[in-house]
């Protein structure tokens, strides 16, 4: 009880505001958000196109992010590599990553360049270059980087079988690296054909974070990206879906190279829509609750610290997608466990959590938490500004996305509930098995 | 459009890097406790970050692994409080404490709330002054350090460090895992850790960096309760070793697409007068995106992902070391390519423009650092343990522009040696061969 005062305290603190944000949208269509810290000579200049791995064409998995390395080719105006080395020159660093729903490209430079980031970002949204060797050689590296991320690591390969078992039509089954076999097909005209209509202003928004003058960034907006050609006719974003899941989906995967049995459960789950984040908000705190902390949470009590089943058991959500997303469930056994053993008391704390009810007092603990996250996330004005980037390329708006933090206050623990009882259907699940032999399994 | 290019070349020449807005107080305690502290206001919270020197090379003689499971147990249970215990009340304050160890450092990383500030404080007190090491709760730290190790075992990127650090340091602390072996953790006891705790938390080996909303009256006194009590000495510091690193290249067989491969030789230590010349050098040689390695391993070639080169300076001993993965098939031409580029360098140093370009980056590169309270919390320390003081963010600008074509050349063939350049390779690769 000695720590209740203290909790309340924080209860009674008005949340703390996010940095100040500005937004406004050039006559092109391209979205411009600004996100004030003058606290050092920093500027954080993101660009993220609405387009990413479950937008390409059939047989080309692997386009969009190919696309991405493709994008430090030359232009007409600056040479290969050319664009990275003059941020390097200055000081800064830049990267780009892709994702399901996305595609973003990324520099971190002294906020006096922001100009000369502009210059070249809108440069190269429509002035691409390369060179059929441009196109082989970085082939390779994108292979190898699938080497590197997949197939030396078995984890990721389970991960990969597991979600391409989850989604039986919707591409969000197809990796994002690509399929190998599909991989080494990709050419100089799939990428052209994917960037000429995707990469667009009116398929892009900027986020500026950092020591600026929003004033300043739209004048140097305009002046850049202002004069860029939009494509016309960009539809809505429409994918295939999944059908009903009607039946439990399993596998079991060995490979010798595994180390540390795991059994994982994944189950369709709803994500986070534009003025409907409520179903959402409940699964993030279910998914807290249930396996958001290793000691604490529900799953780390039951299987870790009572149980001595597991090494590791937690649950993970995450609500930013554009369509159906997953919730999880993960144990790693104690050794000696076998994985059926693992699986049931798995099964039997989720039961055991739905039968006990909301803990009201962790309950509160973690909306506690969520509170200072606030304040802490003043501190990291560019995780901000990923947080912004990212929601309003999945179509998001700039409302949904500050009213996110009150709709987590909002949940009440019957929603939580509501969302357990709706999520935890077997047969809208699949289970996989990763071991490092198949005897381990089978007398389970 | 050739203007473009002209304004983008005078862009870059004429604008000067900023200067890291950092203004660090050292403050003292009445207790005798020294501390590197930058105010900031802004945003009511504090990072602070507490090391203390020696790490996990202080272990004991078959006791492996000890100083790192003790830092794993610290925060599962104090005074009154069991793991659960501890753990809902740091959550009901919102605080996070980190406790992590290292070959040469163990430290303490804790973010807090103004609004309870004395709360947060007292209770990591408790998990720094009186831990309890509760049986059960060894127990299940040392299932977690078993489960890290049968990982690590069949990893090829832990593989090629176990066998490169087992190869340069032999039987010196840094030759092996510090997480120790599934022998020596079994048979470590909740005694071992109040004892490795009594060896290296203590009041002599300690550094302390604060950034946020606390002034030095208030941290000082926050000091003196949180550390005054720790014991005043620790365990002696280990011998300063040499590692044996005498060229050629170890395959280790390993079922997997892509081969790991582990390359370095002597370095520098970081009080050499020549570390900043080193420093600039192996920028471009493999220090980041843009380096004669990446460009001629990746943008050329396509044989990796990325690869880089880093020096490394412990606190007794020091490597240049670079990492990079290539499929099976390919990663005997990689090598030849990272041998080549090392002679070449070796041989010829680098060129003026790669000097000035380098430097454009470090300098604008070092303000950017200064990134959030944590960051600069972790700076701050780090520097105190490399022996600098807070004027050095001031002039390591000046000391990086100053290194000229001569220095760095000569300070590259002091450093570089492509003969004792040492791979180990870890994967199934075609066309290498232990020599």
């Amino acid at each position: 009880m000695k720590y209740a005062v203290s909790a309340a305290l924080i209860a009674l603190s008005s949340p703390a505001l996010a940095a100040e944000v500005s937004h406004y949208e050039l006559e092109n269509g391209m979205e411009v958000v600004v996100l004030e810290d003058h606290r050092a000579p920093v500027v954080a200049h993101t660009v993220w196109y609405k387009i990413g791995a479950a937008d390409e064409p059939m047989g080309k998995s692997g386009i969009a992010h190919f696309l991405e390395h493709l994008m430090f080719k030359g232009t007409d105006d600056l040479a290969a590599g050319e664009l990275s080395e003059t941020v390097t020159r200055n000081g800064g660093s830049d990267n780009a990553f892709t994702s399901w729903d996305y595609t973003a490209y990324y520099q971190r430079v002294a906020a006096d360049r922001l100009g000369l980031m502009m210059q070249m970002e809108a440069d190269r949204m429509r002035d691409l270059e390369m060179t059929e060797d441009d196109v082989k050689t970085e082939r390779q590296v994108i292979l190898e980087e699938r080497n590197q991320r997949i197939d030396n690591d078995p984890g990721a390969l389970f991960r990969e079988q597991t979600r391409a078992a989850q989604y039986l039509n919707h591409p969000y089954g197809i990796p994002i690296i690509g399929w190998r076999q599909e991989m080494e097909q990709l050419s100089r005209d799939d990428a052209f054909n994917f960037y000429h209509r995707y990469y667009a202003p009116n398929n892009a928004i900027l986020v500026v974070a950092g020591d600026v003058d929003p004033d300043e960034v739209y004048k140097l907006a305009q002046e850049w990206y202002g004069p860029l050609e939009p494509t016309p006719g960009l539809g809505e974003r429409v994918r295939p879906q999944e059908p009903p899941q009607l039946a439990e989906r399993r596998m079991t995967m060995t490979d010798a190279r595994v180390a540390q049995p795991t059994v994982m459960r994944s189950y369709l789950a709803p994500e986070r829509d534009p003025g409907d984040q409520t179903k959402a908000a409940a699964l993030e705190i279910l998914a807290s609750l249930l396996g958001g902390n290793s000691t604490t949470s529900y799953l780390a009590r039951k299987l870790t610290f009572e149980d001595q089943t597991a090494i590791y058991a937690g649950a993970y959500y995450d609500g930013a997608s554009i369509d159906d997303t997953t919730f999880g469930l993960v144990i790693v056994p104690s050794p000696g466990v076998p994985m059926q053993e693992a699986e049931d008391a798995l099964d039997a704390a989720v039961a055991q959590f739905i039968a006990d009810g909301i803990d009201l007092d962790q309950f509160e603990r973690l909306k506690t938490k969520l509170r200072a996250n606030l304040i802490y996330a003043e501190d990291d004005v560019e995780g901000q500004a990923r947080r912004y980037g990212e929601e309003l390329a999945l179509g998001l708006s700039l409302e949904d996305i500050e009213a996110w933090p009150d709709i987590l206050q909002a949940v009440t623990p019957e929603d939580v509930m509501a969302a357990a009882h709706e999520v935890f259907d077997r047969r809208r699940a699949v289970t996989g098995w990763l071991m490092p032999e198949m005897n381990e399994g089978a007398d389970g | 459009m050739k203007r473009f290019a002209a304004a983008l070349v005078a862009l870059i020449w004429f604008t000067l890097p900023v200067q890291a807005a950092v203004d660090v107080q050292t403050v003292e305690t009445p207790g005798g406790i020294k501390a590197w502290l930058v105010e900031e206001h802004s945003i009511p919270f504090t990072a602070l970050e507490i090391r203390f020197r020696g790490g996990t090379s202080l272990d004991r003689e078959g006791k492996r692994g000890e100083v790192n499971l003790m830092m794993a147990t610290l925060e599962e249970g104090a005074g009154e409080m069991d793991a659960q215990g501890f753990a809902k009340a740091r959550d009901d304050l919102a605080a996070s404490f980190n406790f992590n160890a290292s070959m040469d450092t163990v430290s303490v990383s804790a973010r807090f709330l103004s609004e309870n500030r004395d709360e947060a404080m007292a209770l990591l007190r408790q998990a720094i002054m009186e831990p309890r090491f509760d049986a059960d709760a060894v127990e299940r730290v040392k299932g977690q350090v078993a489960s890290i190790l049968r990982s690590k075992a069949t990893d090829p990127g832990d593989i090629a460090s176990e066998v490169f650090y087992k190869m340069a340091f032999g039987a010196h602390p840094y030759g092996s895992d510090d997480n120790g072996t599934f022998e020596s953790v079994e048979g470590l006891t909740p005694e071992d850790m109040f004892a490795a705790k009594d060896r290296v938390m203590t009041r002599d080996r300690l550094y302390v960096g604060a950034v946020g909303d606390i002034t030095a009256e208030e941290l000082a006194s926050l000091l003196d309760d949180l550390l005054g009590d720790l014991p005043e000495t620790g365990a002696a510091l280990p011998e300063t070793v040499e590692p044996a690193l005498m060229g050629g290249l170890t395959v280790v067989p390993f079922e997997t697409p892509q081969s790991v491969v582990l390359f370095g030789q002597k370095g520098i230590k970081r009080d050499d007068p020549d570390f900043i010349p080193a420093y600039v050098a192996n920028e471009v040689l493999g220090g980041h995106g843009d380096s004669r390695l990446m460009e001629e391993v990746r943008e050329k070639r396509g044989l990796t992902y990325g690869v880089g080169s880093y020096l490394v300076s412990f606190d007794h001993a020091e490597m240049i070391l670079g990492q990079f993965s290539s499929g099976n098939e390919v990663v005997a031409e990689a090598v030849n390519v990272v041998k080549d580029e090392w002679a070449k360098f070796a041989d010829k140093g680098l060129t003026q423009e790669e000097l000035d370009l380098t430097k454009t980056y470090l300098t604008g590169a070092y303000p950017l650092r200064f990134d959030g309270n944590g960051t600069i919390a972790r700076i701050l320390v780090g520097m105190q343990m490399d022996g600098l003081s807070p004027d050095y963010i001031k002039t390591r600008n000046d000391l990086v522009n100053a290194v000229t074509l001569e220095d760095v050349n000569r300070v590259i063939k002091r450093l570089y040696n492509p003969e004792t350049l040492t791979f180990v390779v870890v994967g199934s690769p075609e066309g290498l061969q232990t020599n």
